[in-house]
C-alpha cells in the first residue's frame, strides 16, 4: 500500500513534535515533506534566550538535526517558502516546486509584530524571533547601546541577553508595569528592581515616537515625552502575529488565526493547523505548552485515533538568570476573588494565590518559585483548598489537608480536658470506698 | 561567690505560700541562686512545689530597682529617707495621726513587720496599719479568737500524715499548698487516708479526692451546722471535752435550725460526708480562702471550729482544724500584730491592759486606744482624703484588693504615697511619689512563721541588689529621722528578734498562747543558726500541739462554740448580673505575678488570663471556646479568655486572680470584686461578686512572640514570659489600617526587615520581624482566635526565622503543647500522644516514660485528670 503523503508547512517547536509522534507510532505509514523558511530544522526556540546571553551555543538547543530526518525518510526542504496551497489539487507549490498532499499539516506559526514606527525600516532595527535575531544580538560590542521596545517575556529576555554581554540596554514598555499579562504590579517591581540591578534601565509608561537614524542606521529612539534613548541596535519585542496569509490565501477560515476544531482540523478536512497559527475556541497560543498538547493531538488525528485539545491553565517562566519568576492561571482582581499574599522583600521573594469559590485560579510568585508546580497542580485539578488556606503559600510541605486548625485554646490550654474529649465531663466519684469505710 | 569567699548553700525557706518549706541556697556566682529542698525541713523534707523549684528564675536583676526614686527620679538614700520622715511627721501634726497609714505584707519578714508595727503603734501612734493578709486570714483570726480565746493553730503537719481523714474546705491545697497536698497523698498511699473536697468549683484537688460537694459558694455554715446536727444525734458529741467549753447548747440550737438546702448539695453526698467524718476519729479539716473570703468568714471558721470542738478532734495526733495560709509570713504578721485590731505577741489592742505593757515595754510616746482602719476601709479612707500620707510594702493593693480600680485611684489621689518593693514595675509602684528599693528574698535575713506555727530562718545569699535595703533598716531608719532614735537604733535583725521575743514574755503573762520568751537570750550565732522551731518556746513548754489539754485561752480557760447562721454572700444575682465570680489561683503563679512571672517555665502552665463557665451557661450565651468575654460588675469590667468548663456550676464564673496591669490590663480581676466584708474579720468577699458575661465582639485576636518586651495598645493584651522572651495575647475593636506599622510600634522595631503574609479577606495577617536571618518577633493576627502552635513559636525568636509564619512545627515535628509539667518542662500533647499511642496506663508509668510528675508532683493530678479522660470511652466501651 502506498504511503499517505503528509506535508508540513514549518518546523517549528510544535511541528517538531507532532513529527516525533508520528514516527515513533507509525513509521511507515507517511510519505512526509518538511517545509521550513528558516534554513534549518527544529531547535528549542524558547532556548534562544540562554544562546543569547551566551550560557548556551546553538547546538545545545537543536533538536532534530539532520541525521534525525534521514533516520525517519523525512524529506526536508529547508530555506525555502511556500507560495500557495491548490486545495482543489492538494498540492503545496513551493519555491523549489510543488508537491501533493493527502494530509497538509499547516505550521508557520507567527511573526514579530513591528511597529510602524518612522524609522522602523532603518538598519539595525530587529524583531526578537529566530536564530538570525540572535546571531545579530550577539554580535553586538560590549560598551553598545541596545533599546528594547517591550518589557514582556520577550523583550526581556533579549535585554538582560544584551545585558550579560555587556551591552547597555535600556528597556521602554508602554504599561504600567512589566510583563502584564503574567505579573501583578508589586512581582513585576521586584522584577524591575532585579533588572535594573544587572544595569538595565527601564521605563514604563513609556510610548515610542520615532525611530531616529543616520546614514539609513539607527541612532536613537524618541519618546513621546521627548526623551532621546541613543543605540546602536533597536530589538522590537511588542509581540507577535499568527502567521496565516498562505491559509488565508488558500480560503481556510481564518480569524486572527487559523480557525481549527478539538481535532485541530482546519475548515478543510485534509487540513490541519497546529501551534502560534491556530485560533482555538477563540484563543490563540504563545507559549509552549499548549502547542506540545496540541500536537499530540495532531497525530492522533493523522494517525485516525479520537483525540481533543483542551485548553488548560497557563503557567510562565522568565529565562533570566536571577530573576525567578513563576506565574499561572488567572490572577485579576475580579468580584468574588481574594487573594493570598507572602512578602519577604528584602530577601526579593513575593508570592500571591489568587482564591476563587474555595478553588485556587491563580498565581504569581517572584524569587522562590520552588512550589511552581505543585501550585498549577492545585489550579488545574480546582482542588478545595478550604482546609489548607492558611498554609497554602507555604507549599506542599505545610499542606495538612482536612487536619483540624491548631487549637487557639492552647493558650489557656494546659487543662482543656472537657474540650478534647468532645464534651465529655468528668468521670464522677465513687463513692464505694466511703460506704465500705463508713 | 562574687566577693571571692567560697561557694556557701544556706538554709533559707521559700518566699511564696504558708507552708513554710525549707530550701537549700547556693548562690552560682553570677548573680543567680540555685534552689534545692531542704531534706531536714519539717515542713516539706526536701520536696519542692513547681513555684518552688522555679525560685531561681526569679532573682534575676533586671526588672530591680537600683536606688530610691522621688517622683520618678534616682535619689540618695538620704534625702528620700529624710523626705518620708518629714511627710510622716508633718503629717501626724498637721491632720493627726490617723492621717497616716502603713499597708504592709504577709512577705515581710518577722523583724520587719515587727519594726513597722512598732512604728506606727507605739510611735506615729495610730493603728492604720493593716497587711494584704487582711484579704486572706483575716476571718481565720477571727474565728479562732472567738473559740479559742487567741489566733492559735492547734495542730501541726503532721496530722495530715496521720489522719485517716482529710477534709478540704474552700481549699484548692493541690495547686496553692502543693507540699502539703503530696503530704496528703502519700498518707493516701500509705494508710488509706480517705480526702474530702468541698468547694464550689471541681478543682486540681478532686483529682484522687474521694468525695467532692460542690456546694453553693458560701454555704458552708449551712454545711457544717448540718454535720454538728448530725454529730449531737448520733451520740458522737464528747461531753468530757464540752466541759472545757461554752456555747454548745446555743451552738446546736442554731445549728438545728439551719437549711441545709441552701448548700444545694446531693443528700446523699452529704450523708456520705456526714458518715465519713463523725465516724472517723482521726480528722483534719483544712480550710482556706474559700472560707475567709466571705462576708460570713469568720462563721464559717466557727461553724468548723464547733464541730471539732463539739467531738473533741483537736490539738491530738492526726486531728483537728488546720487553716493554712497563702503567704510564707501571714502568721509571723499575725504575731507581731500586723493586722489593724492587733497589738504584737498577739496581744489586743483595745484591752488597756495589754496595751499599757506593751507601751511601756516600747517605751512609747503614745499608743492608739482603738483599732485601726482595717485594708478595706484604709483605702476608703485614702480615698476620701481622711489618710494623706501611705506606706506600701511589698504589696499591689492597686491590683489585689477589691473594687481595684477605685483602690487604684485612691492611691493615685493620696497626697503622699511611698512604696518598699524589689521592683518599680507594679500597678502600685508607678503610682508611688518615692519608690525605696527593698532587698529582695534571696538577700535578706530574718524568719518567717508558717501555717503550723513553725518558725523558720531565712538567710541571704546574694548581697542587696543595687542600692537596695533590708526593709527592716530602712523603717528603722524612718524611725530615727522621725525623732525616735534608741527605739529604732536596731543594727541587726537577730537584735530585733531577741526583743520582740523578750515582749512575748508579757504575753505570756497575760496566759497567751505566743510567748517565745525561751529565744529572747539568743546569740547573734544561735539566732544565725536557728533550727525551724515551733512556738511556743518557753522554759516549761516547746511546740507541740494546743488544747488536748481543754485548757484555751479565754479567761475562763474554756473554749466557746460559737452559734452561726449561714448568711448569703452580700452580692445578689439578678437580672443585670446574672453570674457570681468566684476567684482564686492558679498553680504555677503567685499573687500578682512579679516574681512568678518572671519565670518562663511557670508562665508556660497558663500563660494568658481567664473565665471559666459552665457549657450550658455558655451555650446560651453564645460563647465559644477560646472567645473573649467581657465580664462586668458594678465595679469594673474585664476581658478575658472563655473556658468552656463543667468545674464551675452553671451561674458560677471563676477567674484567676493573679494578673495586673504589667501583664493583662483588662484582666485585673479585682476591679470587679465586691468591697463588702466580713463585720468580723473585715476580710473582703473576694469570692462571691456578682457579674454579667458577654461575649467580646472583637474585630480581631493576635498572638505575638518577641525577645524584648512590647507595648502592646489595644482593648485586650496578655503578656507572659517566655525562654525566648515574651508572648502576647491580643484582640481589639478596631482594625489598624497598617499592620506593619502597628506591629513596628508593639515590638519598637522600626528598622527591622519584615517578612508578611497576609489573606485580607479573612483579616489574616501575619507578620515576622529578623534582623540578619534571625527572628526577633511576629505577629499572628486572625478574625477568630488565632489558631497557630503557640508553644512551638514561642521558642523562636532568637532562632532562625524558618517558616515562622506557617504558624506550625515543621512537618514532622510534634508540637508539646502547652507545659503540664513545669520541673522538666513536658508538654500536654506530649503526655496525651503517650497516653493514646503508647498506652501509658498510669501517673507513675507516665513518670518513668517522659519523667512528667516525678519530680515536684505539682502537675499529677492533672495528669491523673488527663488519664482517666482519655481512657474513659475504651473503658466504656
Amino acid at each position: 500500500m502506498a504511503r499517505e503523503k503528509l506535508v508540513i508547512i514549518g518546523a517549528g517547536m510544535a511541528a517538531g513534535r507532532v513529527l516525533e509522534h508520528v514516527t515513533e507510532a507509525a513509521p511507515d505509514r507517511f510519505d512526509i515533506t518538511l517545509f521550513n523558511a528558516e534554513p534549518r530544522g527544529t531547535y528549542n526556540r524558547i532556548m534562544l534566550s540562554p544562546v543569547l546571553a551566551g550560557d548556551k551555543s546553538y547546538d545545545d538547543i537543536v533538536t532534530h538535526d539532520d541525521d534525525w530526518y534521514a533516520t525517519r525518510a523525512i524529506k526536508t526542504r529547508f530555506g525555502e517558502r511556500v507560495t500557495r496551497i491548490d486545495r482543489a489539487t492538494n498540492t503545496v507549490h513551493a519555491e523549489r516546486g510543488p508537491v501533493a498532499y493527502d494530509k497538509l499539516l499547516i505550521a508557520t506559526g507567527s511573526d514579530p509584530v513591528i511597529i510602524p514606527l518612522p524609522g522602523h525600516d532603518l538598519n539595525g532595527v530587529v524583531a526578537y524571533r529566530d536564530l538570525e535575531d540572535t546571531v545579530t544580538m550577539a554580535g553586538l560590542a560590549p560598551g553598545s547601546k541596545a533599546v528594547v521596545i517591550g518589557g514582556g517575556l520577550l523583550g526581556l529576555e533579549a535585554a538582560a541577553g544584551m545585558a550579560a554581554r555587556g551591552v547597555d540596554v535600556s528597556v521602554v514598555h508602554l504599561m504600567g508595569h512589566l510583563m502584564e499579562r503574567q505579573l501583578d504590579p508589586e512581582a513585576a517591581g521586584l522584577l524591575k528592581s532585579s533588572l535594573e540591578a544587572k544595569g538595565i534601565a527601564i521605563q514604563c509608561n513609556a510610548d515610542s515616537e520615532q525611530i531616529l537614524g543616520d546614514d539609513g542606521h539607527v541612532r536613537a529612539l524618541r519618546l513621546k515625552s521627548g526623551t532621546e534613548l541613543p543605540c546602536d541596535l533597536l530589538v522590537m519585542a511588542v509581540g507577535i502575529r499568527p502567521s496565516v496569509s498562505v491559509a488565508q490565501d488558500a480560503g481556510l477560515t481564518t480569524d486572527r488565526a487559523i480557525v481549527v476544531d478539538d481535532q485541530m482540523r482546519s475548515s478543510d478536512p485534509d487540513i490541519m493547523a497546529v501551534g502560534e497559527c491556530v485560533q482555538h475556541n477563540g484563543a490563540t497560543f504563545g507559549l509552549v505548552a499548549p502547542l506540545f498538547d496540541q500536537a499530540k493531538v495532531v497525530a492522533d488525528t493523522l494517525l485516525g485515533q479520537k483525540a481533543t485539545f483542551v485548553q488548560q491553565s497557563l503557567s510562565t517562566k522568565l529565562k533570566v538568570t536571577g530573576c525567578d519568576l513563576f506565574s499561572a492561571g488567572d490572577f485579576a482582581d475580579a468580584m468574588g476573588r481574594e487573594s493570598v499574599i507572602y512578602r519577604d522583600l528584602n530577601a526579593g521573594i513575593y508570592k500571591r494565590l489568587v482564591i476563587e469559590n474555595d478553588r485556587l485560579i491563580g498565581a504569581v510568585m517572584y524569587g522562590d518559585t520552588a512550589d511552581g508546580t505543585w501550585f498549577f497542580d492545585l489550579i488545574q485539578s480546582a482542588t478545595d483548598i478550604r482546609n489548607m488556606r492558611d498554609t497554602l503559600i507555604f507549599g506542599p510541605a505545610y499542606a495538612h489537608d482536612g487536619d483540624p486548625p491548631e487549637d487557639p485554646l492552647s493558650a489557656v490550654a494546659a487543662w482543656p480536658l472537657e474540650r478534647r474529649c468532645n464534651g465529655l465531663t468528668h468521670a464522677p466519684l465513687s463513692y464505694e470506698p466511703l460506704r465500705r469505710a463508713a | 561567690m562574687m566577693d571571692g569567699s567560697p561557694v556557701l548553700t544556706r538554709r533559707s525557706t521559700c518566699a511564696y505560700c504558708g507552708v513554710g518549706c525549707g530550701v537549700l541556697l547556693t548562690a552560682d556566682g553570677g548573680g543567680g541562686v540555685l534552689v534545692k529542698g531542704d531534706p531536714d525541713h519539717p515542713a516539706n523534707f526536701g520536696k519542692l512545689c513547681s513555684k518552688g523549684l522555679a525560685l531561681g528564675d526569679t532573682v534575676g536583676t533586671s526588672q530591680r530597682l537600683r536606688a530610691p526614686l522621688v517622683h520618678g527620679r534616682p535619689t540618695g538614700w538620704d534625702d528620700a529617707l529624710q523626705l518620708v520622715a518629714d511627710r510622716f511627721t508633718q503629717t501626724a501634726r498637721d491632720h493627726g495621726p490617723d492621717a497616716v497609714a502603713f499597708y504592709v505584707s504577709g512577705q515581710l519578714l518577722t523583724e520587719d513587720y515587727y519594726v513597722a508595727n512598732k512604728l506606727i503603734k507605739g510611735f506615729i501612734g495610730t493603728a492604720n496599719i493593716d497587711t494584704n493578709s487582711r484579704l486572706c486570714m483575716a476571718s481565720t483570726v477571727a474565728g479562732h479568737k472567738r473559740a479559742f480565746g487567741t489566733d492559735t493553730v492547734p495542730g501541726t503537719y503532721e496530722d495530715l500524715d496521720e489522719a485517716d481523714l482529710v477534709v478540704l474546705v474552700g481549699s484548692n491545697l493541690a495547686w496553692c499548698h502543693p507540699i502539703l497536698h503530696q503530704r496528703v497523698l502519700a498518707a493516701k498511699a500509705k494508710r488509706g487516708t480517705k480526702l474530702i473536697v468541698i468547694d464550689p468549683r471541681r478543682t486540681a484537688s478532686c483529682d484522687g479526692a474521694d468525695l467532692h460537694l460542690p456546694l453553693a459558694i458560701g454555704s458552708d455554715v449551712a454545711l457544717f451546722n448540718h454535720l454538728l446536727t448530725e454529730i449531737a444525734a448520733r451520740g458522737a458529741a464528747d461531753q468530757d471535752f464540752l466541759r472545757n467549753t461554752n456555747g454548745f447548747g446555743d451552738a446546736l440550737d442554731t445549728a438545728q435550725a439551719s437549711d441545709l438546702r441552701v448548700t444545694g448539695l446531693d443528700p446523699k453526698d452529704v450523708a456520705a460526708f456526714c458518715d465519713m467524718w463523725i465516724g472517723t476519729q482521726k480528722v483534719v479539716t483544712v480550710f482556706s480562702q474559700g472560707v475567709n473570703q466571705s462576708t460570713s468568714g469568720a462563721d464559717k471558721v466557727n461553724s468548723i471550729l464547733n464541730c471539732h470542738l463539739a467531738t473533741g478532734r483537736i490539738g491530738m495526733p492526726g486531728c483537728g482544724p488546720l487553716s493554712v495560709t497563702g503567704q510564707p509570713n501571714a502568721m509571723g504578721g499575725r504575731e507581731v500584730g500586723g493586722l489593724a485590731n492587733m497589738l504584737a505577741c498577739h496581744l489586743d489592742l483595745e484591752n488597756a491592759g495589754h496595751r499599757d505593757a506593751v507601751k511601756s515595754f516600747w517605751n512609747a510616746p503614745q499608743m492608739p486606744q482603738a483599732a485601726g482602719l482595717k485594708a478595706v476601709d484604709m483605702f476608703r479612707a485614702v480615698g476620701d482624703g481622711q489618710i494623706k500620707a501611705l506606706w506600701v510594702i511589698h504589696t499591689n493593693p492597686a491590683v489585689s484588693m477589691p473594687e481595684a480600680d477605685a483602690v487604684r485611684n485612691a492611691i493615685a489621689g493620696c497626697d503622699f504615697v511611698v512604696v518598699s518593693d524589689i521592683t518599680g514595675a507594679t500597678d502600685t509602684a508607678r503610682l508611688a511619689h518615692v519608690l525605696l528599693p527593698a532587698a529582695g528574698w534571696a538577700e535578706k535575713d530574718g524568719t518567717v512563721t508558717n501555717s503550723d506555727r513553725l518558725i523558720s530562718r531565712q538567710r541571704p545569699v546574694l548581697a542587696p541588689h543595687g542600692g537596695s535595703r533590708p526593709d527592716w533598716d530602712i523603717l528603722s531608719e524612718v524611725g530615727r529621722r522621725m525623732g525616735w532614735h534608741a527605739p529604732f537604733n536596731y543594727q541587726s535583725p537577730a537584735e530585733i528578734f531577741r526583743e520582740h521575743a523578750a515582749l512575748s514574755s508579757i504575753a505570756g503573762t497575760f496566759g497567751k498562747d505566743f510567748d517565745i520568751s525561751g529565744l529572747s537570750d539568743l546569740s547573734d550565732e544561735d539566732y544565725d543558726a536557728l533550727a525551724p522551731t515551733r512556738w511556743p518556746v518557753t522554759d516549761t513548754r516547746q511546740g507541740g500541739r494546743f488544747f488536748a489539754d481543754g485548757r484555751f485561752f479565754h479567761a475562763d480557760a474554756k473554749a466557746k462554740l460559737l452559734p452561726v447562721q449561714y448568711k448569703a454572700p452580700a452580692a445578689k444575682t439578678g437580672r443585670r448580673y446574672p453570674f457570681r465570680l468566684n476567684t482564686g489561683r492558679v498553680r504555677d503563679q503567685w499573687h500578682t505575678m512579679t516574681r512568678t512571672g518572671l519565670s518562663a517555665r511557670l508562665s508556660s502552665h497558663l500563660a494568658e488570663p481567664f473565665l471559666d463557665i459552665n457549657p450550658s451557661d455558655a451555650a446560651s450565651l453564645g460563647i465559644t471556646p477560646a472567645d473573649l468575654v467581657e465580664v462586668k460588675s458594678p465595679h469594673g469590667a474585664c476581658i478575658l479568655r472563655a473556658r468552656i468548663t463543667s468545674d464551675v456550676s452553671a451561674g458560677q464564673v471563676f477567674a484567676p486572680m493573679h494578673w495586673t496591669a504589667e501583664t493583662a490590663p483588662s484582666a485585673r480581676i479585682d476591679a470587679l470584686v465586691t468591697g463588702a466584708v466580713d463585720p468580723v474579720s473585715g476580710q473582703p468577699e473576694s469570692k462571691a461578686s456578682v457579674v454579667s458575661v458577654q461575649k467580646l465582639c472583637a474585630k480581631w485576636y493576635g498572638f505575638a512572640v518577641c525577645q524584648d518586651m512590647p507595648a502592646p495598645t489595644c482593648e485586650y493584651w496578655a503578656l507572659s514570659r517566655t525562654t525566648a522572651g515574651y508572648r502576647v495575647e491580643l484582640a481589639g475593636r478596631d482594625t489598624p489600617d497598617d499592620w506593619e506599622r502597628t506591629a513596628r510600634g508593639l515590638f519598637n522595631l522600626p528598622a527591622a526587615q519584615i517578612t508578611s503574609f497576609t489573606d485580607p479577606a479573612r483579616t489574616l495577617h501575619r507578620l515576622a520581624f529578623h534582623e540578619a536571618g534571625t527572628l526577633r518577633a511576629a505577629l499572628f493576627i486572625a478574625a477568630e482566635p488565632v489558631a497557630v502552635m503557640r508553644d512551638y513559636i514561642a521558642t523562636r525568636p532568637g532562632e532562625p526565622v524558618d517558616h515562622i509564619l506557617t504558624g506550625r512545627t515543621p512537618a514532622n515535628v510534634p508540637d508539646p503543647g502547652p507545659i503540664l509539667c513545669s520541673c522538666f518542662g513536658v508538654g500536654i500533647n506530649t503526655i496525651t500522644r503517650a497516653i493514646e499511642e503508647d498506652g501509658l496506663l498510669s501517673v507513675d508509668e507516665i513518670g518513668d516514660a517522659l519523667r512528667a510528675g516525678s519530680n515536684c508532683g505539682s502537675c499529677k493530678p492533672e495528669i491523673a485528670n488527663l488519664l482517666k479522660t482519655l481512657t474513659l470511652p475504651q473503658a466504656a466501651q
